[in-house]
């Protein structure tokens, strides 16, 4: 047993829903939670003699997120019928791309641990209609809610280039920061904008020999958790299966299974992959797509710095840690008010800690985002400024960075009003010490004799002077004074 | 003159002119229908209510001397493949029998902005498949010159509507010959237009690649008229193209001028499979054209022998998909009784489906199976493509070509019925337009010894409708076949 080792391998397909205004074929708005079967219309309850027309602005947004991929985008691309009978389905075709994807082959960076980033391959990207959600409520009969029938949706194909549970969800993750970067997805995963189907099996060596296990596709998958769990527990799974039985892939033994988010299990579906023939053909109530080069061209001007470009350059080039980084980064809103600010000339360390020690923080209470807290950059990057220059102290400055969201007052004059500016007037400070210095002789002699009781002593006395200042004393300028009085 | 001898185009001058009312022009169709349509079986649904009123607001609005539309107060009848928010659309089948669309087709909404009055829908064979109105799920249709006899298929209830006089015209689709077939059958104009020429929106889908609405009517004016409102872009149909790349002509305006220089493409080989006489009668058509100043250009067109198979691989391919809805779960019939759902599709469509319409979604299924699509669906749209490639080269030495209609006339009840490929042949001369998706009209051109009528179809480039017709009216101008009516009809 001790010379076994292996590897997990794992592709993973992704849909991603679209913030698209109405649905992928015609006129019905996008739905969550509303009414069943309200938001429908003739083509989308594919009602007879109905016809789909293309939603462009669905087009624009996947080939917007296949450029971010960096897939080569298809010059000529078209819509094919997908035929399996379902009650969710109301055509009994799906309107899907088949063999001329709009996105071919690209690539997506992911993070890993210690700054490094990885590249997956994308094998390819297509848009194709949603179906519709049975319910399962009434005993005897289901019913067909078609609210969700014909969202547009982004499916997004990977090689099988990840090898661990914890890339699987880095993937997931910058996937989710890429299409809300660009403004495509909400890609809010409560409302299942995004659903994985990772494929997972393992490559065994054992005794100088190399086995395969059967692959297994874990269906619908929609949430980080679910994910990257079902894909631990499948390496799990597959190598005391093939411990025990010794079974490895081969043709046609791929099988297809479900998530049990309660016992945190995956359970078998379908034992062999079933001869699925879906009987592609292309759509002719559709025209084909050849997108022009003035059209790709506004919509790569859409394009922008991708997050995980972002992180790195905020480590490198504002000396921030990878941390907080990640954390100004997660969404574009954020991070775009952060760099706004250090526009402006404030200390992007300043601007990094103001925000992640409080900014964020007031925001998700809140459940908003730092505008909508009524903050701007020019308000963050003055406090920040104020704090560089010691006019304010940085815990002043999280009490003014407060009433800045409580009063939508300027920095400057919550400064004021709270008097919270700091004394930095050498000449007048100086007069306190002497004056505190003269009425604490032992802890002078304490300090200047050195030992044990020197540290706390200069503490003793350094608060003496905030107690008198009332707080507003520099405290850089007391401790110079002070070394400067009493040596050391 | 008696009303039904009137053309859509002189009862509404009449109507229009405050000589004659839309109500009595409609209660004299809907009493014809009364009396006649229980020999013809021409409608599935007739709406006497409901076009009596459309009729009176017709009438009120003309009194009050108010602009009204191209078609005011003109009786029409609508093939049952049309979606229409009023009645059921049955579409011949019985899985549709008691369904109610919620919408208007385009063309339904076209007819009714040009204030057309709407009787009733006419029967068809079911979902447009066939030859002969016989696979109609719901009544016989007999052909009106004589009732032992087919009015031809699919829109055999529209082309039999017309030729009764039942209705003053009225709409079909045509996907292999759907409209100009029966139209010959049964002695009047069938026209299919250019395939993009007029929506698709609402018509209940076929093959939809090749499906075409367009007029039956008894005049080639009267088409002309039809056409005139029921063309142009419908930004609900992503296949029906653009103002500027084929504007909507005028068809009317210039109906009556002769063309000059006319060019007559003729395949005499390929027109040798028809019946003697269905061949004497466009000969002498032809000769009517040539006399009038035409030259005849002997044409070769390689790929129209195998037209009949590639059609019959795509249509179905194309049904096979468009009929999958049809499933009992959303709207239609719905089996008693399943124990799963598997058996609400399998039995629904079992018990509903008419034979000929399971034996096209078996063949479309099979022609798009995985390991035959290439040897069948994609072979065929190569030959199609060789098909449209014949019509450009013979486009380039004619201006139009001329055929028969169909290789026979009007056959008796039962005669082919039984023998499906002997019904896909009788296709031959219709089948190739569709597959080139270029415009063809038939126009009665005589009669053989038993008296059924004969057509002679004119096919044109695409979007070449104006000339068409003008083409067409030139041959009615100088005959009289289109006034004949049958005994029936009176």
């Amino acid at each position: 047993m001790s010379d076994l080792t292996y590897k997990i391998i794992v592709g993973l397909e992704i849909h991603v829903q679209l913030n698209t205004r109405t649905k992928m074929f015609c006129g019905c708005a996008l739905s969550f939670g509303e009414e069943a079967n309200s938001r429908v219309c003739p083509v989308c309850l594919g009602l007879p003699g109905a016809l789909p027309v293309m939603n462009e602005q669905a087009v624009e947004n996947a080939i917007l997120a296949a450029m971010a991929l960096n897939c080569e985008i298809a010059s000529f691309t078209k819509w094919d019928r997908k035929g399996y009978y379902y009650p969710d389905l109301p055509k009994n075709y799906q309107i899907s791309q088949y063999d001329l994807p709009l996105g071919g082959p690209g690539y997506i960076e992911i993070p890993l641990d210690g700054g490094k980033t990885k590249r997956v391959r994308i094998r390819r990207a297509h848009l194709e209609e949603d179906a519709g959600k049975n319910l399962h409520t009434s005993g005897y009969h289901s019913q067909v809610d078609l609210n969700r029938a014909g969202t547009p949706l982004l499916e997004i194909v990977t090689e099988p280039d990840l090898n661990s549970p914890e890339q699987v969800r880095a993937l997931a993750v910058e996937l989710q920061r890429i299409v809300r970067y660009l403004g495509v997805s909400e890609a809010d995963m409560q409302k299942g904008h995004m659903r994985f189907e990772p494929n997972v099996n393992l490559v065994i060596e054992r005794g100088g020999q190399q086995f395969k296990t059967p692959i297994a596709e874990v269906k619908n998958l929609n949430s980080f958790r679910a994910l990257e769990r079902s894909v631990a527990y499948e390496a799990r799974r597959q190598l005391d299966d093939f411990l025990e039985t010794g079974r490895t892939m081969q043709m046609g033994n791929k099988s297809t299974r479900g998530w049990d988010d309660v016992n945190e299990v995956t359970v078998l579906q379908r034992e062999k992959e079933e001869a699925h023939d879906y009987r592609y053909f292309p759509d002719p109530d559709l025209v084909p797509v050849t997108p022009s080069e003035p059209w790709l061209a506004k919509i790569r001007s859409r394009l922008c710095e991708l997050p995980v470009q972002r992180e790195v350059r905020y480590v490198q080039e504002y000396g921030l840690s990878a941390y907080d980084a990640g954390v100004l980064t997660a969404d574009r809103s954020t991070a775009d008010f952060f760099e706004e600010a250090v526009k402006l000339g404030a200390s992007a360390k300043r601007v990094c800690n103001l925000l992640t020690q409080l900014g964020l923080k007031l925001a998700k209470d809140r459940n908003s985002d730092l505008a909508g807290l009524g903050l701007d950059p020019a308000g963050v990057a003055d406090l920040a400024k104020m704090i560089e220059a010691g006019t304010i102290s940085a815990s002043a400055g999280n009490t003014i960075l407060t009433a800045m969201v409580e009063t939508g007052k300027k920095p400057d004059a919550l400064a004021e009003e709270l008097n919270l500016i700091q004394k930095s007037d050498v000449g007048e400070l100086e007069r306190i010490l002497d004056q505190v210095l003269a009425e604490n002789e032992a802890s002078v002699t304490e300090i200047t004799t050195g030992g044990k009781k020197a540290q706390k002593a200069r503490g003793y006395l350094m608060g003496q002077v905030m107690q008198k200042t009332k707080g507003q004393a520099n405290p850089k300028i007391v401790a110079d004074l002070l070394s400067k009085k009493l040596g050391s | 003159m008696a009303l039904h001898e009137l053309t859509a185009l002189e009862l509404r001058d009449r109507i229009a002119a405050g000589t004659l009312s839309s109500v009595e022009a409609t209660r004299a169709v809907l009493d014809r229908i009364e009396r006649l349509d229980p020999t013809v079986g021409a409608y599935l649904a007739v709406f006497a209510d409901r076009a009596l009123e459309s009729a009176q607001a017709v009438d009120r609005r003309i009194a009050a001397g108010e602009k009204v539309g191209p078609l005011a107060g003109v009786p029409l009848a609508v093939k049952d493949v049309l979606c229409t928010s009023f009645g059921a659309t049955t579409c011949g089948s019985k899985i549709l029998e008691n369904f109610h669309a919620p919408y208007d087709a385009t063309v339904i909404r076209r007819l009714q902005a040009a204030d057309a009055v709407i009787v009733g829908k006419t029967n068809m064979d079911e979902f447009a498949m066939g030859s002969s109105t016989e696979n109609s799920g719901y009544r016989k249709t007999a052909n009106p010159w004589d009732t032992s006899r087919v009015p031809g298929g699919s829109s055999g209830g529209s082309a039999a509507a017309v030729a009764a006089r039942l209705c003053q015209a009225a709409l079909g689709s045509d996907t292999g010959g759907s409209i100009r077939q029966p139209a010959s059958f049964c002695g009047v104009v069938g026209l299919k237009p250019t395939y993009g020429r007029v929506s698709r929106y609402g018509l209940v889908a076929y093959g939809s690649s090749l499906d075409q609405v367009g007029p039956i009517t008894q005049s080639v004016a009267d088409a002309a008229l039809l056409l005139q409102v029921i063309a142009g872009h419908d930004p609900c149909d992503s296949t029906s193209v653009s103002e500027e790349l084929a504007p909507v002509e005028d068809y009317l305006t210039r109906l009556n001028e002769p063309l000059e220089r006319l060019r007559i493409g003729v395949a005499s080989d390929f027109n040798a499979g028809a019946d003697p006489a269905v061949r004497e009668a466009i000969d002498r058509a032809v000769e009517g054209y040539r006399q009038a100043g035409a030259q005849i250009v002997e044409l070769a067109m390689p790929h129209l022998d195998y037209a009949i198979a590639a059609y019959y691989v795509i249509a179905t391919a194309e049904a096979s998909s468009n009929l999958a809805r049809y499933d009992g779960v959303h709207y239609g019939y719905r089996t008693k009784d399943p124990s799963d759902y598997i058996e609400v599709y399998s039995k629904s469509r079992e018990e509903a489906f008419g034979k000929e319409v399971k034996r096209r979604i078996m063949l479309g299924t099979y022609a798009l199976s995985s390991g035959y699509y290439d040897a069948y669906y994609l072979k065929a749209l190569k030959v199609r493509n060789l098909i449209r490639g014949d019509f450009v080269r013979a486009f380039e030495r004619c201006d139009c070509m001329m055929m028969p209609v169909a290789p026979t006339t009007a056959f008796a009840f039962g005669e082919k019925a039984d023998d499906p490929l002997k019904m896909y042949l009788s296709d031959i001369y219709t089948i190739a337009v569709n597959l080139a998706g270029i415009p063809g009209i038939s126009v009665p051109c005589g009669f053989d010894e038993a008296g059924m009528p004969i057509g002679l179809q004119v096919i044109g480039p695409a979007f070449s409708e104006a000339r068409l017709l003008r083409i067409a009216r030139m041959h009615e101008a100088r005959t009289d076949w289109h006034t004949k009516r049958p005994a029936l009809a009176g």
